[in-house]
């Protein structure tokens, strides 16, 4: 039977909801609002909401100074390629572990995500090393091999929660028909786990976008992606706030966008076999 | 005639190639400040003068630059063929190999001419490892209108007694309006470079000549002691987590009487676009106890080349353009004087047109009145006035900042802090194997 839910508690409940969603999106908003602003404005102190002399000369002086494209290009192109060779390495890793589990697959599980336990910096120098021999540093392809391995447990682990949900019996059923397991795999379990895979993706391209370790480590001129061309814009010796803020509000722009678009697919990836 | 015209192509064509071969693309790693900022629209000025290289920019925040440079000078990882190092950096990686001799610059570059402060902290045995591109000290930056309200008159060269006067006087909390503002962020480049100089004024030292620490002396005590006074009577409210922009921010919004911090920071207070207060600021040097040293210390940028680059030429042709006197005039006819990088050379402060720059007799004082080599009363075994140029200093350095913030916030007493200091950099200097 439906629980009636007074009207009191409605309100309650909604306010409650709109004031985590404005305290979670204000920075982003005030990082906006600071990039119309002048200099002086943006360290204005009361500080200034609206009421301020709108400018885009913020933009114009980072588009003037910064390669932008080049550096969304380079987002672009590693955010993507990480996703797509984590997911070709990890559909058949989730597979196995879902649907012929062995005895330590939990193990092993536990194993992948144990490797993002441990600090990045921590195998800086190896890897560093490593790229400079095989000549990876400064190139996209470099980075999308590292993205790919930092973001694999993520994609293996979140694959698998998805495949888990699903019944084995159609897959079996499938197999009688005389499915091969490519087609098991590509005509069957892809497509019911369209959700789940979707917002994999979706996170996987937005924690890659935004990785700024590595990413800023092993990148100098050429490979540099959008957290560079942010942290071009600090400076420990000088108030360029408005102008920083103008370089992050181009640099998360279109992964904003993004999301915004596909947030139906994200919320319905991330609660998909919640309820039971 | 058939030949003839094959042998021209083939010559062209070779010469194509060569022309091509010629041209060489360098790596610039650098710090984000306004006057590394304005070079890189002053581009074509190079490009006239050196049409086979071409330039690419890699802009870092300075930790992260710090970062970046030092792994790739250390791992010879050939990323960057030029990089914007301090001078904490320049006498280690020198001595260890890691930087190119620049002492081959041609005679037109005049080396002679650079200050000398600046020049010594960039030499290692007889050889130059950096250019500076531009240097700095720290001064006292005061608001003209309160020190008149306050009935005082700020002397060229104060003493330590006086600010402590005038910060008193000019305090007025009611109206957020604060006698002084200083760093009290936690970070060897943070605060520990404002209470390194302060300390080589009351005659405290980081090091004695055996190279064990110092905290417990009476000097830095002293130091602490009237350093915590100052900011807890008259200082701004939550000042343990102020650096140079916190306090910029403050000055400009008319909240700080006085500030003592980088000479650069004048500029930006004189702007009238930026600063509510901009006309009316004056400047002092650091103060002083009448012990000698006064609390100001010495840093520049500088263009350096690591050893690991392939493209040495390249590479040295952009430093000599870059911190040549060329350059500064280059500056000043498109942008004016005022942004001149400023601290390098002797002949910009003879110049007669960057003398009437408000600030440019200020920051030359400050200059020159600091001695890297002897920066405190007494003998001591470093380089360094606001650092230690020894490997091991920059966790140190932090761990201490650590302590004296965690005291200006309240969280432990000056006695504490000092004991602490004092207990881990003996450990860590124990470590390193410096001391037994």
């Amino acid at each position: 039977m439906a629980r009636s839910v007074s009207t009191r508690r409605k309100l309650i409940t909604t306010v409650f909801a709109w004031a985590i969603g404005i305290a979670i999106f204000f920075p982003i908003l005030w990082t906006i609002l600071t990039s119309f602003k002048t200099e002086a404005a943006a360290i204005a102190d009361p500080p200034v909401w609206f009421n301020f002399h709108w400018t885009l000369d913020n933009y114009a002086t980072v588009q003037e100074r910064s390669n932008y494209f080049r550096h969304f290009m380079n987002s672009v192109i590693i955010s993507g390629g990480s996703t797509l060779l984590g997911l070709i390495i990890a559909v058949p890793a989730a597979w196995s572990m879902a649907f012929v589990p062995a005895k330590r697959t939990k193990d092993v599980l536990m194993w992948m995500l144990s490797t993002k336990m441990l600090p990045p910096v921590g195998v800086l120098v190896p890897i560093y090393l490593l790229f400079r021999d095989l000549g990876l540093l400064d190139t996209r392809i470099g980075l999308v091999i590292v993205l790919t391995l930092i973001n694999l447990p993520i994609i293996v682990w979140m694959l698998y929660t998805y495949f888990k949900e699903i019944p084995g019996e159609i897959l079996e059923a499938a197999r009688m028909d005389g499915a091969s397991l490519r087609s098991e795999i590509i005509h069957v379990l892809t497509p019911m786990a369209i959700p789940g895979m979707a917002s994999t993706v979706l996170l996987n391209i937005i924690l890659a976008w935004n990785e700024a370790f590595w990413t800023l480590n092993l990148t100098a001129a050429k490979a540099a992606p959008l957290t560079a061309f942010i942290a071009s814009y600090s400076s420990p010796e000088g108030l360029f706030y408005a102008k920083l803020s103008a370089a992050s509000t181009m640099a998360i722009a279109p992964i904003l966008i993004m999301g915004w678009f596909s947030q139906k697919q994200l919320v319905r990836g991330l609660t998909f076999g919640a309820v039971k | 005639m058939n030949t003839t015209f094959r042998a021209l192509m083939g010559a062209c064509a070779l010469a194509a190639l060569a022309t091509g071969a010629t041209s060489e693309t360098i790596t610039v790693a650098t710090v984000n400040n306004g006057d590394m900022i304005r070079m890189q629209g002053l581009m074509d000025d190079f490009y006239a003068k050196h049409p086979d290289i071409e330039v690419e920019w890699v802009t870092l925040e300075e930790n992260v630059l710090r970062q970046r440079v030092t792994q790739d000078v250390a791992t010879k990882g050939g990323q960057f063929d030029v990089m914007t190092i301090g001078t904490y950096e320049v006498p280690i990686w020198g001595e260890r190999g890691w930087l190119v001799s620049l002492n081959d610059l041609p005679e037109s570059y005049d080396v002679d001419d650079l200050l000398p402060a600046i020049r010594d902290g960039l030499t290692v045995d007889g050889e130059l490892y950096a250019a500076p591109f531009y240097g700095e000290s720290s001064m006292v930056m005061y608001r003209t209108d309160l020190m008149e309200k306050a009935g005082l008159e700020m002397p060229d060269a104060p003493t330590w007694a006086f600010i402590k006067e005038a910060a008193a006087a000019m305090t007025d909390k009611d109206n957020e309006v604060y006698g002084i503002c200083l760093r009290g962020k936690a970070g060897w480049g943070e605060n520990m470079a404002f209470l390194s100089a302060m300390a080589n004024s009351y005659g405290a030292k980081w090091f004695d000549m055996d190279w064990k620490p110092q905290f417990d002396s009476e000097a830095w005590a002293n130091t602490l002691n009237d350093y915590l006074e100052l900011m807890n009577n008259y200082g701004p409210p939550g000042a343990s987590g102020n650096g140079f922009n916190e306090n910029l921010a403050l000055f400009q919004t008319g909240k700080c009487g006085m500030w003592i911090d980088a000479t650069v920071a004048a500029s930006f207070v004189t702007n009238p676009n930026d600063s509510q207060v901009a006309d009316s600021v004056g400047f002092a040097q650091a103060p002083d106890n009448g012990l000698g040293p006064r609390g100001n210390w010495l840093w520049a940028w500088n263009l350096g080349i690591p050893a690991g680059t392939q493209k040495v030429d390249a590479a040295k042709a952009f430093v000599e353009w870059a911190t040549s006197k060329d350059y500064t005039e280059l500056v000043a006819s498109k942008e004016g004087w005022a942004n001149v990088p400023p601290g390098t050379r002797q002949s910009l402060y003879e110049n007669p047109e960057y003398q009437s720059v408000p600030f440019a007799k200020m920051t030359l004082e400050s200059i020159l009145s600091a001695d890297p080599k002897n920066p405190t009363v007494d003998e001591v075994p470093y380089v360094g006035v606001q650092f230690v140029a020894i490997p091991e200093f920059q966790g140190i350095g932090t761990a201490v900042g650590q302590q004296f913030s965690a005291a200006l916030a309240g969280q432990m007493s000056a006695e504490q802090a000092l004991d602490n200091a004092q207990k881990l950099t003996e450990r860590e200097m124990m470590k390193a194997g410096y001391i037994k």
